[in-house]
């Protein structure tokens, strides 16, 4: 909890749904992204229709939900689909608006790592793997990250690139004809960054609160782009920190 | 006829050393009490599939169950890393283990290609991403019509035994779940034998009665068994929630070899079966059960 009554995380979490003001359909994924999700749909997008991989659309969770395979997501949900028709009828065919995606580590053109740290066939970790945001980094139309800042997470060079984002060369990225189009926002515990229309490139565009710009480049392996009129994000408003600690998380398992 | 077995007699009779074996469920109706039959028959060298190997194959690979995993995502989900697994693939302690990953919808396509008795499913997947670098049967392609689209195919996954779990099914086998869906249907079509683990055993009017809820026929299924709570501490819907709190100690045991050691000699090697495991467990069930919240009704009309 900082002086000013709210945590770094709720700072994240706040910016990062404002992010989602007007979108309709949202994939959302594991963990952060799953309150993020919610807090937009009780504020900035009333209308936001949650997808979940697990082959859920429409739902609308009773409680915060533990996984992204929550029974809470099912009941009173739109539809409940097999996950063949989630990923081809609803995401291969374009229908997802916006998705949420993070990972161990980020490059300056929002390409991600989720698959491991250090070589493949001997790892220092382990990650994950895919999931489905490989093909979410494709067929998303918008794809928004969150994921908290350190140089070993912001790296100047991916150990493995599980989900392609920008290519470095515009020509190339309108070639590809994906939905998609690599990211189009990072939202981290210090910062907000879009990516440059013309090089694809991450660009500071938002310091949080009591953060420098010495913070923000000290926690990247690269030195950023950063926009010309570089403002602060606005605070977790009373609003938002109500909903955030009474409705979607009281036991403060994300938030604190 | 009657195709009701115990769990012990369904694995013994069906599931042979060697063989490939998906127990599927996506969170959802994860069939532990038939991965905890497989760890006490002390089978070998088996080959595992599933979209998210999760707990269960933390403690199959634990086990010593495995030689290869074949995944999409691998993690204890919403809590954190299968430490197991990981000490396999990382430091192969105490032995490797082979991997093969897709994405996720590169293994649903796997499932639909094996069900459907295809040689491959294409997907506009990878591109661009370094999956297909570690993976050869990951393979790009060109669509053969005008548009020349370029996309990725992978191959058909036909498991020698998939096992799902259900919420009902009839003694022959007629399957119905609701709640998520994940690739039961699918894995259970493309596999040579298929176990269904169910909460009841119910009548074959009840079936009838909503065919729409169907989703695996008693045709493509071998055995049936009923074993309430199989799916601690995963869920299902309707019958009990998922148990959070042992994910969240899941992380601790399999951390350590040795409380992960005890932990199955406890919980697994020391028990017949998943009935005694249900009644050690008996002071969770209370707390795990949802309240009501039932479906309407349709009318699907009487045409004699």
């Amino acid at each position: 909890m900082s002086e000013n009554g709210y945590t770094k995380n709720e700072m994240m979490i706040a910016a990062s749904a404002r992010t989602l003001a007007g979108e309709r359909i949202c994939f959302v994924g594991v963990g952060l992204p799953n309150i993020v999700c919610n807090l937009a749909q009780r504020t900035v997008a009333p209308d936001l229709q949650l997808v979940y991989e697990a082959g859920v659309f429409g739902a609308r969770p009773s409680r915060l939900p533990l996984s992204i395979g929550d029974p809470t997501l099912v009941s009173g949900s739109t539809a409940v689909t097999s996950m063949f028709e989630l990923f081809a009828f609803y995401l291969q065919a374009g229908l997802i608006d916006a998705a949420f995606l993070g990972g161990a580590q980020i490059d300056r053109f929002g390409n991600l790592n989720t698959t491991v740290i250090g070589d493949y066939a001997s790892p220092k970790v382990r990650l994950p793997g895919s999931g489905g945001a490989c093909e979410i980094a494709i067929h998303a139309r918008k794809v928004l990250v969150i994921m908290r800042q350190a140089q070993r997470s912001f790296v100047e060079k991916l150990h493995f690139r599980t989900s392609p984002g920008h290519s470095g060369d515009p020509e190339h990225d309108r070639m590809r004809g994906w939905f998609g189009s690599g990211p189009t926002s990072v939202v981290t515990d210090l910062a907000t960054f879009g990516f440059d229309e013309g090089s694809g490139e991450m660009t500071l565009l938002t310091m949080h609160p009591r953060v420098t710009l010495e913070d923000v480049k000290g926690n990247m392996g690269w030195e950023p782009r950063v926009a010309d009129d570089v403002g602060e994000t606005p605070p977790p408003t009373d609003d938002e920190l109500r909903i955030m600690r009474a409705e979607l998380d009281p036991e403060r398992v994300h938030t604190s | 006829m009657s195709k009701v077995a115990t769990m012990a007699d369904a694995v013994r009779e069906l599931l042979r050393d060697g063989d490939t074996v998906a127990i599927e469920g996506f969170t959802h109706l994860i069939c532990f009490a038939a991965g905890h039959e497989i760890i006490r028959q002390r089978r070998r060298d088996l080959t595992l599939a599933r979209m998210t190997p999760d707990v269960i194959y933390d403690q199959m690979i634990g086990a010593g169950v495995a030689r290869k995993l074949v995944f999409s995502w691998l993690g204890n989900p919403g809590v954190g890393s299968l430490h197991a697994v990981r000490r396999r693939i990382e430091h192969a302690d105490p032995e490797s283990l082979e991997i093969e990953e897709y994405s996720h919808f590169g293994m649903v396509c796997r499932y639909v290609a094996g069900a459907s008795n295809l040689p491959f499913f294409p997907i506009r997947s990878y591109y661009e991403s370094d999956i297909p670098s570690v993976n050869p049967n990951i393979r790009p392609m060109r669509s053969p019509f005008e548009d020349g689209t370029d996309v990725f195919v992978v191959p058909p996954l036909k498991p020698d035994l998939t096992i799902v779990h259900a919420q009902r099914a009839t003694s022959t086998g007629d399957t119905q779940i609701w709640g998520l869906l994940g690739c039961q249907k699918e894995a259970a079509f493309a596999a040579e034998r298929v176990i269904v683990v169910c909460e009841e055993i119910v009548d074959e009017s009840v079936v009838r009665s909503d065919p729409n809820r169907t989703v695996i026929p008693g045709v493509v299924v071998d055995a049936v068994v009923e074993e309430p709570f199989a799916c601690h501490p995963s869920y299902a819907q309707g019958y009990y929630d998922r148990d959070n709190a042992f994910y969240l100690e899941w992380e601790r045991i399999s951390k350590d070899p040795d409380a992960l050691e005890t932990w199955l000699k406890e919980w697994v090697y020391g028990l017949q079966n998943h009935a005694e495991y249900a009644e050690r467990m008996a002071g969770r069930w209370d707390e795990l059960k949802p309240g009501a919240r039932m479906s309407g009704e349709v009318n699907y009309g009487e045409y004699a």
